[in-house]
């Protein structure tokens, strides 16, 4: 609440200017009532104010979806004006790049803890990996790859790929590590082979790590597929949204399709939270 | 000594064990010769660094020795590991938070691939023996430290091994909670009949405890005194109280000090 009443108290002064300037040219002298009204309300403000952003939100998904020409009442698919179908079009890609990030984390995870070379080998590349502006690769392999023919979803799911997966290696080497000298030592007093300990206390024990990191890259995935929509040429997507945003100064569009995206990814983490006390509460470890 | 006239279960030869620190060379074992009979209760009893758990991890085939030799059964530890010849219980009990108390016992069950209708069994039984019947369902942190210590102590019990090797098992509880806990583990000892290995610092839990009780000194680790314990196989807790336990316990206390001395 705190922070919307800021935002709207900086609202006025960022976008006084304009409307000083617009009552000047009309020769008009504005009262400060009528200044304040006029920094909330107008088409394309430096800043908008949340209630036009809240508008523009619900027009752009519940308005448009019912009412609109194209909507899905009228055509029974999603509109391309939409927020919904936008941010379905980066949800699906940040899925994707999710699933396969973290299934390669995990696999990587496990080389590391297994294998004394991949120890030594793998995490200094992922290391390196990570300190590569995505913002400068993610152009490259859209391009490289549509140079192949690879087009639509895989691309933007290879970026989130890149982004999610390292959080999970980093949390998965850790829990498939958390297992104690002792408790190691009990299952060699077992002659229990390396699948069983894996098995049996390894993975179990990873788990609450899991979790953790899982939230991590999901949000690191959309962050992904967002930019990776970017140099598409501004198609389709969240990241489409906040392009065409920023060519044609629609400043509301820009907001309401950044709220879009803290709302998906809100909603994303809650979801594998949900997951987590499942599973945790099924194993006895309430968390 | 009539027990030691067949083959010992456990037999030590001028056995080292030096580990290779930073800091130099650590004797943790030196030359020590040990031979432990079926049926007995040993307790191996010294300061730090004695090595008397450093012992017992050779028993268990969890440290190599360096020199000398060992068997288990007739067997190099190794093979008995693999044999599954030892149940071995550590410092903490160790219980999966995410095992209920059955699940935790039924383990090593799994691992060795007892049949499910079996499990269930073993684990019925070993919970009445540390009487814990009560509390299959529960998870570990609804149990107090005692309570999960016997747990370990079942899960160590649930495959049934001849030998139970122990590595201070109580040293982590209080006074009150041990008394009860080593009056249970006699006469879980009486009902079971296996050979006991059990590592401590207490002197009292020692002679309470063991018809035989090895004294051990540091640096390097060496056996100092071997006590046979004259009391009877049934003892209950006043017999803390007799002369004759004061007195094995006096020879315990000399044993220690003497090793001290020797520095």
């Amino acid at each position: 609440m705190a922070l919307v009443a800021l935002w709207y108290v900086a609202v006025v002064p960022m976008n006084a200017q304009w409307a000083q300037d617009q009552a000047r040219r009309a020769g008009a002298e504005l009262t400060l009532p009528a200044l304040i009204a006029d920094t909330m309300s107008q088409q394309r403000p430096r800043l908008p104010a949340p209630h036009q952003v809240a508008a523009e939100l619900w027009n752009s998904t519940v308005v448009e979806e019912m009412t609109g020409r194209r909507g899905f009442m009228n055509t029974g698919s999603l509109s391309n004006r939409s927020l919904v179908y936008h941010g379905w079009v980066t949800l699906s890609a940040t899925l994707l790049g999710f699933a396969i990030g973290s299934a390669l984390g995990i696999a990587l995870a496990v080389g590391i803890v297994h294998n004394r070379a991949m120890d030594a080998s793998v995490m200094p590349w992922a290391i390196a990996s990570q300190t590569i502006p995505i913002l400068a690769i993610a152009p490259m392999i859209i391009v490289v790859l549509n140079a192949i023919g690879v087009t639509g979803l895989v691309p933007k799911a290879i970026i989130s790929t890149y982004l999610s997966f390292f959080p999970v290696v980093v949390g998965m080497v850790k829990g498939l590590r958390a297992p104690d000298h002792m408790q190691l030592d009990l299952m060699k007093t077992y002659s229990a082979s390396g699948g069983q300990v894996f098995a049996k206390l390894r993975w179990p024990s990873a788990m609450p790590y899991l979790f953790a990191s899982l939230k991590v890259g999901i949000a690191a995935a959309l962050v992904g597929a967002i930019v990776a929509e970017l140099p598409t040429g501004a198609v389709a997507g969240l990241g489409a949204r906040l392009l065409s945003g920023s060519y044609y100064g629609q400043t509301v569009q820009i907001w309401s399709a950044l709220f879009a995206a803290a709302i998906l990814a809100a909603g994303m983490v809650a979801v594998i939270g949900v997951i987590q006390r499942a599973t945790l509460r099924r194993m006895g470890m309430a968390a | 000594m009539s027990d030691t006239m067949a083959a010992p279960v456990i037999s030590a030869r001028d056995m080292s064990l030096t580990f290779q620190t930073n800091d130099g060379p650590v004797h943790a074992l030196k030359n020590v010769s040990l031979d432990i009979a079926k049926g007995e209760f040993v307790s191996f009893i010294g300061p730090s660094g004695c090595g008397k758990t450093t012992f017992l991890r050779v028993i268990a085939d969890l440290e190599q020795p360096t020199s000398g030799t060992i068997t288990v059964n007739g067997m190099s530890p190794e093979d008995a590991r693999r044999a599954r010849a030892y149940g071995y219980v550590f410092q903490a009990a160790g219980l999966y938070p995410w095992r209920t108390i059955a699940g935790n016992v039924k383990l090593p069950l799994e691992i060795m691939g007892f049949s499910r209708a079996e499990q269930e069994a073993r684990v019925e039984k070993v919970l009445e023996l540390v009487e814990l019947s009560g509390f299959a369902r529960k998870f570990p942190w609804q149990l107090s430290g005692g309570m999960q210590q016997r747990a370990s102590i079942a899960r160590a019990l649930a495959f049934d091994a001849d030998i139970l090797l122990m590595d201070e098992p109580f040293g982590a509880l209080d006074e009150i909670v041990r008394d009860r806990l080593n009056e249970q583990l006699l006469d879980l000892w009486a009902r079971t009949e296996k050979t006991i290995g059990f590592v401590t610092h207490s002197i009292p839990e020692a002679v309470y405890l063991s018809t035989k009780i090895v004294v051990m000194s540091p640096r390097p680790g060496r056996i100092t005194d071997v006590i046979d314990s004259p009391l009877p196989r049934t003892r209950p807790l006043e017999i803390r109280d007799s002369p004759e336990f004061i007195e094995i316990a006096h020879r315990v206390r000399e044993g220690l000090r003497a090793g001290h001395l020797d520095e």
